[in-house]
């Protein structure tokens, strides 16, 4: 079975954030964070970037934490059950409008915890198209004119680690002598060691990919101005053109600027893709199956959206369950079908194999 | 198949030339391997074969060198891609991808082939190198050889027909270094390639080479000779060389078992030196039940052992096996449970500044301890935050036998100078223990020579010292020997008891004599 295309994950990742943008409903938010977590743990690989899925979990508990910690100290009013009242402290005049302390309302904590709750789940959404598509291997599947451009980012994906590796690496050293160095001195004793490391790091990456013929094939006279600039207005017509449409002011002209721009920028980047021969090797192919997994997260944001409209106010209710005054959520039939299209990715792929055919020398590589 | 046509290379701002007049051609293919002391242009005549020198690096270059018939002058590094396959030191600087197979089809991808062509050399290139099992594994996981040989692979998928190493094993153990070796070896002998390599420890691949390209002190030109003849007189010796001059041979023997047969052949009759007991003089450091542990990775084992001075202690053992994580809990900077007593006191306890006091550590990257813009400030850097006397740190460096130019950028120092200058800086403290972690990475044997000369000495004024390392020839210099494995301390005595024991840790001399248990050439001098 043919992996799953980067690109894939990333549209059902992102479909299911623009769906949980449109609502408030925890049952909702939760149920979909429950199936991205299913679909990730699943579907994942053994690779390095697989495991970055906990790392967006403790930063989404950061983000809760924070929310919750801001609203409790300098929490705005409204809210008629008061659950406890912290100490206020009286600020000068000119801070009006700020309060530090105070009553704290269950009404404003619930509302912070679903606002909150929503962000963090959006946060996991993008968390899991890390751990499920490579970021590297995404971006090996951008047009030719932009390769440049995404050779340079995915080189600086593999700097960082390295970099915190080597910053490590230094502090630990610095105790071996004595620590003593203060002040400018010490960000020095930490600072130069790390980038002598790290420009000798890049001049010998630098060397193997000239060695290995990186920019031969490429066409060496000036790009014509012509397409330059056509390429630019065609981007400049798609800007303007998502502006209106967004800004609802001229929705049909906003449109055919859109259409018009998009349909430019890839007439543009194709042929300036052409400069360049570099050839790919197995590129991800984009299969029906992508399609489905692309369209199942794109499909549960359009549900969303359409209940945003407000055209059913029962239906809209549901997804924004009122917090003032406080009522229990309802699960709506809807929600499941929402959800059902979030973990509809466990039917469409299978577990990836493992990298690994042979025990090897793992442990040797992690000592 | 390579040609040197009178090529002198200056980088500018230099006052003389890096290479003089070079001529010199390597057959198609022949191993030739590059050696000569540390800064004598290697790295430079090897950048120069596919034009990285200097075209990327800088610098002028007079005279021709041609591969394949096509000059370096006309045609990019990256144009002689499909020509030369060049690898550097440490692979895995020079990964741009994530996976092997990736990594092993990006130099096709820049070459442009087609796709079912480059699908078919990778498979070809995996069977080569006998990575098929790995393909799909992420680089970062693989060890250091297996990292190396997927780097030869990546280049060797353009099908070049000059294959150029700058070290190739220079950041890896000795089981990795072999691996890589002998891959190297079957590439010459089964695909006919031509391969150009620079290597310090020339014993692991003497047996193979053709040619030997030598880059005398001093001179800036090439010597190429065969390496029987060429290594009586030149200034790199490796441990059968030296073997050879001690016994006066005409030539130097290429294996173990060559010298062996020619042992056995002119009835030479060694007696081995007796074994100098360890030292009884009281311990100075002692370690009870110590462990050390990673998450569920267990580094050291309840390791209890008593360091005492006056000794040199060879730390041996795997990649992996706990050397680095014992030095560096000895010096109490890695949290560890069980006992550590330094003089009677624990380091990690104390402060840093009165850690160092007891127990001096040069890490395995020793340069991440510099970090002031010349070799003066460093030394006075040092002077101040022991609080010792101006020019303290300078006295204890020309002790060491190290003139260094004090204005100089520690950085652009070569190996050995640097080791020299921490080494200086670390033992301004006064400490009464000195760890080494793996010191003689990178060094030349003159500087080896030098290294351990320096560690005995500071055995006899009294030190405990330890130095962990790889190297079988320079632990042959010590007084006692440990070799870890898995976290447990394995093996534990006099040096030439533990070194001659089994062959995996023997040194050259000694397997050439075995059962005999010598260990330096020195003691089978004028041996009849």
């Amino acid at each position: 079975m043919t992996p799953v295309h980067p690109w894939a994950w990333w549209a059902w990742a992102l479909g299911l954030a623009a769906a949980l943008s449109m609502t408030t409903n925890p049952l909702q938010i939760v149920l979909i964070v429950l199936a991205v977590c299913a679909v990730v743990l699943l579907r994942r690989s053994d690779a390095p970037w697989a495991r970055s899925l906990r790392i967006y979990a403790v930063l989404a508990a950061f983000i809760i934490a924070m929310r919750l910690f801001f609203f409790i100290v300098m929490g705005s009013g409204g809210g008629t059950t008061v659950l406890f009242t912290l100490p206020q402290i009286e600020l000068p005049s000119w801070a009006a409008g700020i309060r530090l302390g105070g009553p704290v309302s269950a009404e404003g904590l619930v509302f912070t915890l679903y606002d909150a709750g929503r962000l963090a789940a959006m946060l996991l959404c993008l968390g899991a198209a890390n751990a499920l598509a490579n970021p590297k291997r995404a971006l090996r599947s951008v047009p030719a004119a932009l390769y440049e451009a995404s050779v340079a980012v995915v080189i600086a994906l593999s700097v960082a680690p390295q970099l915190v590796e080597s910053v490590q690496r230094v502090r630990r050293a610095r105790r071996l002598r004595g620590g003593a160095a203060r002040g400018w001195n010490a960000v020095t004793a930490v600072v130069i060691p790390v980038l002598a490391d790290a420009i000798d790091r890049s001049l010998s990456l630098a060397a193997g990919m000239e060695a290995r013929g990186f920019g031969r094939t490429r066409d060496q006279r000036p790009p014509s101005p012509a397409l330059t600039g056509g390429l630019l207005a065609a981007m400049l017509a798609a800007t303007l053109g998502a502006f209106l449409l967004l800004g609802s002011a001229s929705p049909p002209l906003g449109g055919a600027l859109l259409v018009l721009g998009v349909a430019g920028t890839v007439w543009g980047l194709r042929v300036g893709g052409r400069r360049l021969s570099v050839t790919r090797y197995r590129p991800d192919p984009w299969t029906a199956r992508d399609s489905l997994l692309a369209a199942s997260g794109c499909a549960a944001a359009a549900t969303m959206a359409l209940v945003g409209t407000g055209e059913w106010p029962t239906l809209y209710a549901a997804f924004h369950p009122a917090t003032s005054p406080l009522t229990w959520p309802t699960l709506h039939p809807l929600m499941l079908v929402v959800a059902g299209l979030a973990v509809a990715p466990l039917a469409l792929t299978r577990a990836p194999l493992p990298a690994t055919t042979h025990p090897g020398h793992l442990g040797e590589a992690a000592a | 198949m390579i040609t040197f046509e009178d090529v002198t290379l200056t980088y500018p701002g230099a006052s003389e030339p890096t290479l003089r007049e070079v001529s010199f051609t390597v057959e198609e293919g022949d191993l030739a391997v590059v050696v000569g002391r540390t800064g004598t242009g290697k790295s430079t005549l090897l950048g120069a074969i596919n034009g990285l020198v200097p075209h990327f690096t800088g610098g002028t270059l007079a005279g021709d060198v041609r591969v394949a018939g096509r000059s370096t002058a006309h045609n990019r590094p990256r144009d002689l891609a499909d020509v030369v396959g060049w690898v550097g030191q440490d692979p895995r600087a020079g990964f741009v991808t994530d996976t092997v197979e990736e990594e092993i089809a990006y130099g096709m991808e820049q070459l442009g082939l087609r796709p079912a062509a480059m699908r078919k050399r990778v498979e070809e290139t995996l069977d080569l190198m006998g990575i098929a099992a790995l393909r799909r594994r992420p680089l970062a996981d693989l060890s250091g050889g297996q990292q190396q040989r997927v780097a030869i692979a990546a280049v060797l998928a353009a099908q070049p027909r000059v294959l150029v190493l700058d070290e190739p094993t220079s950041a890896l153990d000795p089981t990795a270094a072999q691996d890589v070796l002998s891959a190297l070896t079957s590439l010459v002998h089964e695909v006919g390639l031509t391969v150009v390599l620079a290597e310090h420890r020339l014993e692991r691949v003497l047996h193979q080479a053709d040619t030997l390209l030598w880059l005398p002190q001093d001179t800036h030109g090439v010597v190429v000779g065969p390496p029987s003849r060429l290594l009586l007189t030149c200034d790199v010796r490796p441990p059968l060389a030296q073997l050879a001059r001690a016994l006066h041979w005409d030539a130097v023997p290429a294996s173990v078992r060559d010298a062996r047969r020619r042992v056995q052949r002119e009835h030479l009759r060694v007696t081995a030196p007796a074994v100098v007991p360890l030292s009884t003089a009281p311990a100075r450091v002692s370690v009870r039940d110590l462990t050390i542990s990673y998450g569920s990775l267990t580094a050291v084992n309840r390791l209890s052992l008593d360091l005492r001075p006056g000794e040199v202690t060879a730390l041996m053992g795997r990649n992996g096996a706990g050397k680095s994580s014992l030095l560096w809990a000895l010096q109490g900077g890695l949290p560890s449970t069980g006992s550590v007593s330094v003089d009677g006191r624990d380091p990690r306890t104390l402060s840093a500044p009165q850690a160092r006091r007891l127990v001096s550590l040069v890490p395995q990257t020793a340069t991440d301890l510099l970090y002031l813009p010349t070799v003066a400030a460093e030394l006075a850097q040092a002077d101040r935050e022991t609080g010792s006397q101006p020019g303290t740190a300078a006295e204890i460096l020309s002790s060491l036998g190290s003139r260094l130019p004090p204005q100089a950028d520690p950085r652009d120092l070569s190996e050995g100078q640097r080791l020299s200058l921490v080494l200086a800086l670390q033992l301004c403290a006064e400490p009464g223990v000195i760890l080494l972690d793996e010191p003689t990475r990178g060094l030349d044997y003159a500087m080896k020579d030098h290294l351990s000369r320096t560690v005995s000495r500071l055995a006899h004024e009294g030190h405990v010292v330890v130095v962990s390392t790889h190297d079988v020839e320079f632990a042959a210099a010590s007084q006692r020997t440990l070799v870890m494995a898995d976290g447990d301390v394995i093996a534990d005595g006099p040096t030439r008891e533990v070194l001659t024991s089994s062959p995996a840790f023997a040194p050259q001399t000694t397997k050439v004599f075995s059962p005999t248990a010598v260990l330096v050439p020195d003691e089978v001098r004028g041996a009849r």
